[in-house]
């Protein structure tokens, strides 16, 4: 196998989908870190947002990027909603009980989804789109739009958490949230925008694995494993590390497929995982251990 | 002149158990007291307790002559209180001017007169202005701490503790920065388990045990006073 | 439905209650004496059912095992099989809080899924394994079914005593100990990840156990036959609504859920057939919903923890 090709049928791909893993740790390690608990429904709110697109893409017709900031909006109500109702009233008790609401979450937004859309798998739009050669770089436009968004959200939440007060303010609940609350940072507007933050872009993470293969009901929470294992791996409550985590967990992902059977690709985000928890558990980026 | 914090009587604690038997004490304007006493004797609450921290049953706190009694403590900060707890007292992970920031998170926009207040205060800080809170040494980050409490201008600066598990260097050097934020005009309330030296360095002292008031004066006065040197200082 | 076919279902049910109930008891070890969330219950059901199976059934060209060892040897099989798997992930988890626990299990649970949906050799692909032999198998139909209700039920029995006997012992008060003041605990000498790593072993071989009960009550599994979520979401449902650390209350919220659950299926396979697909998964919402409104307004479960067994203090 030639480099380029290496590049073109591994490295790519790994790529594409360690961005969209990205998307999603990065709502995962904000929620870890600044609420501090694993949020088990960030899969299934990632096909929530996916199908939102889908819904508009259908009933409006919509370009599906069009319809990309409007289910981001969205889902990103609904996350906001889904914590008031279910989450905040379990603030006060042990964090492993909000763990278990989200398990009950997750399946409860996925059933959701599969009332409204069905079961069967579904797509943006149809036809086959041809891939398009950069001196010999095989790439759809698709690729480079995913690529490029999720680079532009990443970038920009970034500046938003350096050098927004309310961004310093998300950082500062992360650090240390006692200190946070005595400097009057008000606990409730930090979770509610750490929770319009998560669900935007997971909403973002969906749509692009919508996009780029197929929609289907199970498709976040098949990616729920890679998002945490990425998220752990790039240090809990560390945005940057959440993107190299995910990158990283894409690439391992595509390329495992060149000595193991292809059904266990999804099984070296887990060995990662217990990896990282072995060696060095808090992260690349040295982030939080709970 | 009028004091500016008034504590009368105040019973409380965390849970349902008091911890604060009747504590009563003062501050007036520009002047530094002390809280010492031995351990479990509840100087650290009767400090939280002024910040809106613990549980208050009975009594009534003052500030600058009115009630805050039951208040809240991004309130209390508003008024004008500024605390500064033993442990965790910097965003490890922010930059120096980020904590300073976040000292001013309620006051929306910061003025740059406010950071160069503190830095002139803290001319050690100014050099690490881009360096994260975590990497200084303890001494630096008990600066970062009482600046981060500084900047929106408090009329009193609770300190928990500040010389805990520091070199006798660094605490001399702790002291005079309260000295010289006291010449600015700022009255400080702290709590100290290095009882000799904190006695010697204050303007009056309370010595505290079992959640209530044993002996108060200046501090010479009270360093002095061989029944305190026994029971609290051992001799 | 005639009488006999009434009774045929409720045995049937029987069954599937008391496997249920084992899974909620094993879960209990590790949840409601340990505090520890393992999302993967159904991963430890499946190695449990595989392996006894395996053990037990006749072999087959082009599978692996099938060694025709008595039922009992297959149990025994099933429960170490869960154990050894459970010890290597809550070594690498236990040092961290239990979030760290519940994705690693869901990982276990999703690689067991496909390990099992990948190799033929082990699981006898599409065909899966048949002639998995049934204790009291060559009785007559109904005697037999029965037979294995009161086996299953057995099972629980001995487990419930076993618990509870092992709650009483020292094992139980350090563990209940360590639940409540993790850091007391820690500092009274009593090593903290050891207990809870023998509290998730415990509770992983118990569900190994009630994985093998199924699968000799079944006689045949397919890989599709577990599904993985569903498994684990009742389960863990029963525990709670039941009252987790309450072992009673373990098996009475396996009986309450899964007669509801079995019973709104049966409702739901009357209507017709455009919604009866969308029923099942509304169905799945109302579960998910019920565990949302049970940790709101009775946490502590119908059974709670203190109405059997009394908090030494």
């Amino acid at each position: 196998m030639s480099g380029l090709e290496l590049i073109n049928f591994y490295v790519i791909p790994g790529l594409i989908s360690g961005s969209i893993y990205a998307l999603g740790a990065i709502g995962i390690t904000l929620i870890f870190g600044i609420l501090r608990y694993a949020h088990f429904a960030h899969g299934d709110m990632a096909t929530l947002g996916a199908y939102v697109a889908l819904g508009l893409v259908g009933s409006l017709a919509l370009s599906p990027w069009v319809a990309l900031p409007i289910a981001m909006a969205i889902t990103a109500l609904v996350a906001v909603v889904l914590d008031r109702v279910f989450y905040r009233h379990l603030e006060t008790r042990p964090k492993i009980l909000t763990v278990m609401a989200s398990l009950g979450v997750a399946l409860m937004l996925r059933s959701v989804v599969q009332v409204v859309w069905g079961v069967d798998p579904q797509v943006y739009s149809t036809g086959i789109v041809r891939a398009e050669s950069y001196g010999g770089l095989m790439l759809r436009s698709r690729e480079l739009i995913t690529f490029a968004t999720a680079t532009g959200l990443v970038l920009f939440l970034m500046a938003f958490l350096r050098y927004t007060r309310w961004g310093k303010a998300m950082r500062a609940m992360s650090d240390n949230p006692e200190l946070a609350r005595l400097c009057g940072v008000n606990n409730e507007a930090v979770t509610r925008l750490t929770w319009v933050i998560a669900g935007a872009l997971a909403a973002a993470a969906g749509f692009f694995l919508g996009i780029n293969t197929e929609l289907n009901t199970m498709m976040g929470w098949s990616a729920l494993l890679a998002m945490f294992a990425a998220a752990i791996l790039g240090g809990v409550g560390r945005v940057e590390g959440a993107v190299v985590g995910g990158l990283v967990i894409g690439l391992v992902e595509e390329l495992s497929v060149l000595v193991l059977p292809s059904q266990y690709k999804m099984a070296t985000a887990f060995v990662i995982l217990i990896l990282i928890l072995l060696v060095r558990p808090q992260g690349i980026f040295k982030g939080k251990v709970l | 002149m009028n004091p500016v914090l008034v504590m009368h009587q105040v019973r409380g604690g965390y849970g349902d158990a008091d911890i604060l038997h009747g504590v009563s004490l003062t501050v007036n304007p520009k002047e530094i007291v002390v809280i010492v006493g031995p351990n479990g004797a509840g100087k650290s609450t009767a400090m939280k307790a002024v910040f809106g921290l613990v549980k208050i049953r009975d009594g009534a706190i003052l500030f600058e002559g009115e009630e805050i009694t039951g208040w809240k403590p991004d309130a209390i900060v508003r008024r004008g209180i500024s605390y500064v707890p033993q442990v965790k007292n910097v965003f490890a992970e922010m930059t120096v001017h980020e904590n300073l920031e976040m000292g001013a998170f309620l006051a929306k926009s910061v003025k740059a007169e406010a950071f160069e207040r503190i830095y002139t205060l803290f001319p050690d800080l100014k050099a690490k202005r881009n360096a994260l809170a975590g990497s200084l040494s303890g001494g630096q980050r008990q600066m970062v701490a009482m600046g981060r409490a500084l900047m929106l201008n408090p009329r009193l600066l609770l300190l928990d503790e500040p010389t805990a598990g520091l070199s006798p260097k660094y605490m001399e050097q702790i002291f005079q920065i309260c000295r010289d934020v006291r010449d600015t005009g700022v009255a400080i309330l702290l709590v100290e388990q290095h009882a000799k030296q904190a006695l010697a360095f204050c303007d009056r002292g309370y010595v505290l045990a079992t959640g209530s008031n044993r002996h108060e004066g200046a501090g010479q006065e009270l360093l002095n006073d061989p029944e305190i040197a026994q029971m609290f200082l051992g001799g | 439905m005639d009488t006999l076919g009434l009774l045929n279902y409720a045995i049937f049910m029987g069954v599937l209650i008391g496997i249920y109930a084992l899974l909620s008891l094993g879960l209990n070890v590790q949840w409601g004496y340990a505090g520890l969330f393992n999302a993967g219950v159904a991963g430890f059901f499946a190695v449990g059912a595989y392996l006894s199976a395996l053990f037990t059934a006749p072999p087959v060209p082009d599978r692996i095992m099938g060694w025709e060892l008595p039922t009992g040897v297959g149990w025994f099989a099933a429960m170490a099989a869960a154990a050894l798997i459970a010890w290597p992930i809550g070594k690498v988890t236990l040092r961290f809080r239990s979030d760290y626990l519940a994705i690693a299990t869901i990982g276990v649970a999703e690689i067991i899924r496909l390990v099992l949906r990948t190799e033929d050799l082990l699981s006898g692909g599409v065909r899966g394994i048949t002639g998995i032999p049934r204790p009291f198998g060559d009785l007559p139909y109904e005697w037999s079914q029965l037979a294995y209700l009161g086996l299953t039920w057995g099972m629980v029995v001995v487990i419930y005593w076993a618990l509870e006997r092992q709650l009483a012992a020292p094992w139980g008060r350090m563990m209940r100990a360590i639940r409540e003041n993790e850091l007391a605990a820690a500092a009274m000498g009593k090593n903290v990840e050891a207990r809870r790593l023998e509290a998730f072993i415990l509770g992983a071989a118990i569900m190994g156990l009630a994985g093998a009960v199924y699968v000799h009550f079944m006689r045949a599994i397919t890989p599709e036959a577990i599904d993985p979520m569903m498994v684990t979401f009742l389960v863990w449902i029963m525990l709670i609504l039941g009252g987790s650390g309450n072992n009673r209350g373990a098996i009475l919220g396996a009986v309450i859920i899964w007669v509801i659950w079995s019973s709104s299926e049966l409702l739901t396979d009357r209507l017709p057939a455009e919604i009866a697909t969308q029923a099942k998964y509304i169905r799945v919402f109302v579960i998910g919903l019920m565990l949302q409104l049970v940790l709101r307004w009775r946490p502590e479960g119908l059974l709670p923890e203190g109405t059997h067994v009394r908090r030494s203090s």
